[in-house]
């Protein structure tokens, strides 16, 4: 089955619309990234840039937008085009999703451990009912769950926000899942519990194995955990490479406006520097590059014609950029720390 | 638990004590004398004065209201509610043995209404804005819309009249009987009834279950692998039926309303026809009696939808 030319996880000139009183809504306009298999990959962006769509509609889930264009090929297989029961036997079992809000995102009237055992026996319908709880309370103690036992016969508000989504995290490898995708999975925690489901995130995906793909409007979480960072604008890719290289030699002004952006510990800096304006909207997105309006490089070239990702650098790693004046980027900051 | 349950008994005792206050002062404030409506206008003759005073004195109503309510509560905690001005039997009595029909008829309708709204809803909710979505709408507004005695009527004009299958008026056959004759003489009024009540339930069944499907839950539930009718069934819906537990409650007076009128056209030997006959009469300790009887209903179905809510959502806490 497994076709070993191809990377796990190819998202290719994706396009999907959402169509609106106001107009046709183009969240996301031709994003391409491939993941790897084992691999962390990183997706930044700004609220609106298209990443939670993007990561959404890998498993289908998006529901009022349509797929206008472009392919979603897991292991090969292309996952838009799949029959409904077949893309059911992917979802959970070789992808798994965690959520951003773990407050939402488990059945309030149902027990956790009920929740778990429902993604194991869906998947393995030989599956008894006592192992699945055997295995329920192993994934719980493994998320790091005290008194897994206990805590399997309980509802999710009797759970605070940071065991919510160790439970979701449980319930996310409970199948062994290929490809894990993280939406904002720390989002929604208090700053004191997102190093620890960081540190989970970590430790699950050591033990399953499984390439990552974790979205977040956070460039110190993909810092410290991803291989490499997808920066996404206005639906489209516009910079991918390894984190290191991506982070202390950025070839795109809006990553550069990114970090430029952060708070840093680790320099004496007066002041922070916000990027000017804001998201454009996507009913009307401006020509050529949609980041013009606030680029500080931007000049006529930049107004009309749309640039595509290209090869920048001449480092060993793949860095591609959508700029078309990469190369007056100076480097900036040595490395991004939380 | 249990302390939850007797604290909101005692509160639901003092509520039903000033029910019964109010009704008790309500009915006397209304105009008219119930010895007047007692006597037909041609036995009204000289001396006929003295008399309709003697019975106000018997009776008890030339005292003054507080006087009057203090006796009658006192009575009234000892089971005695009085006796029927009319018939002169004890209310209590009189009230007991209509009660028995008028809540086989309203529990029978509120199964009925269920079992429609529950589905209908639910498929009108997963294929909302489509044309099953849109029929679902103009059946649940038709029957809102339409008086219930007026589809009594119709259905003993169709059912009754033209087709025959099934008996016009009453509970059951003079000197026939046995479940089955009852049954016969339910399924109309019931129906109807039932029918009544799952309009506004079709609609709330749709927007709680509409609601619930965009919950972040229910995209777990999908993304775990759930197949669309085990994401509805074991997830969504499980949530958007808990409120309709406090609708359900909210609606039984409504319901017993329905039923009043109902059981006029079916003839239905329920507490609705008792207690319009009593009005008509100015019959005051049977009409307070119906008063509290539906008073007390009411408040035992909301101690039930506060007990209920307990033990389907787990996020009450009821210490």
């Amino acid at each position: 089955m497994d076709d070993n030319t191809e990377p796990l996880l190819v998202i290719d000139d994706l396009a999907v619309e959402f169509r609106t009183d106001e107009g046709v809504v183009k969240a996301v306009d031709g994003a391409a990234f491939t993941i790897d298999r084992g691999e962390i990959v990183g997706v930044v962006g700004e609220s609106g840039s298209g990443k939670s769509v993007t990561a959404m509609s890998i498993l289908g889930l998006v529901k009022s937008g349509r797929r206008v264009r472009g392919a979603i090929r897991f292991r090969g297989r292309d996952l838009g085009t799949l029959p409904a029961k077949e893309l059911r036997s992917i979802r959970g079992a070789e992808i798994a999703m965690i959520f951003q809000d773990p407050m939402t995102a488990l059945n309030p009237v149902v027990t956790i451990g009920r929740q778990i055992v429902e993604a194991l026996r869906l998947h393995d319908k030989r599956l008894s009912k006592a192992a699945a709880r055997d295995r329920a309370i192993e994934l719980l103690a493994l998320v790091g769950m005290p008194d897994a036992a206990a805590r399997f016969k309980q509802f999710p508000h009797e759970f605070s926000g940071g065991m919510r989504q160790r439970a979701m995290i449980a319930m996310a490898i409970a199948n062994g899942p290929s490809l894990l995708i993280a939406d904002e999975p720390t989002t929604a925690l208090d700053v004191t519990i997102q190093a620890q489901v960081l540190d989970l995130l970590k430790v699950a995906q050591q033990e399953t194995q499984a390439a990552t793909l974790l979205i977040t409007h956070d460039l110190g979480v993909v810092a410290e955990l991803a291989d490499r960072v997808v920066v996404m604008y206005a639906g489209r890719v516009v910079e991918q490479g390894d984190v290191t290289t991506v982070f202390t030699a950025p070839r795109h002004p809006y990553t550069v406006g990114l970090l430029e952006s952060l708070p840093r510990l680790d320099r004496d800096v007066d002041e922070l520097h916000p990027i000017p304006g804001s998201p454009p909207s996507l009913l009307a997105p401006p020509p050529g590059c949609p980041f013009h309006p606030r680029c500080p490089l931007a000049r006529d070239r930049c107004r009309t014609e749309r640039p595509e990702l290209r090869v920048v650098g001449n480092g060993t790693a793949v860095h591609r950029t959508a700029c078309h004046f990469a190369e007056e980027l100076a480097a900036v900051p040595t490395e991004v720390t939380r | 638990m249990t302390a939850f349950v007797v604290r909101r008994i005692l509160v639901n005792i003092i509520v039903f004590i000033l029910i019964g206050i109010g009704v008790f002062l309500l009915v006397r404030a209304a105009p008219g004398d119930p010895v007047r409506m007692m006597i037909r206008p041609e036995d009204l003759q000289e001396g006929s004065e003295a008399f309709i005073q003697g019975r106000r004195e018997e009776l008890g109503l030339n005292d003054p209201i507080l006087v009057q309510y203090a006796r009658w509560f006192l009575d009234a905690l000892t089971g005695d509610l009085g006796s029927s001005f009319i018939s002169r039997q004890p209310v209590s009595g009189l009230l007991a043995e209509r009660l028995g029909p008028t809540i086989l008829l309203m529990s029978t309708a509120l199964g009925i209404s269920l079992l429609i709204a529950i589905p209908l809803g639910t498929v009108a909710a997963i294929r909302r804005n489509t044309s099953v979505d849109y029929a679902a709408a103009a059946l649940s507004l038709g029957v809102i819309s339409i008086p219930s005695f007026f589809l009594g009527i119709v259905a003993i004009y169709v059912f009754s009249l033209q087709l025959g299958w099934l008996p016009s008026s009453g509970m059951s056959t003079p000197g026939g009987g046995g479940g089955t004759d009852v049954l016969q003489h339910l399924i109309m009024p019931a129906a109807i009834l039932g029918l009544a009540g799952a309009g506004p339930l079709t609609r709330y069944v749709r927007g709680s279950l509409i609601d619930e499907l965009s919950a972040d839950y229910v995209r777990t539930a999908e993304a775990k692998g759930g197949s669309p009718a085990r994401v509805v069934t074991r997830h969504a819906l499980r949530n958007s039926l808990i409120p309709l537990i406090t609708i359900i409650m909210i609606n039984i007076p409504q319901m017993l309303a329905g039923a009043v009128v109902l059981e006029q056209v079916f003839a239905w030997p329920g507490m609705g026809q008792l207690a319009v006959r009593a009005v008509t009469q100015q019959d005051y300790p049977v009409i307070v009696g119906f008063a509290l009887y539906v008073a007390a209903l009411v408040l035992i179905c909301n101690l039930i939808a506060d007990i209920a809510y307990a033990i389907v959502d787990p996020r009450v806490k009821v210490s």
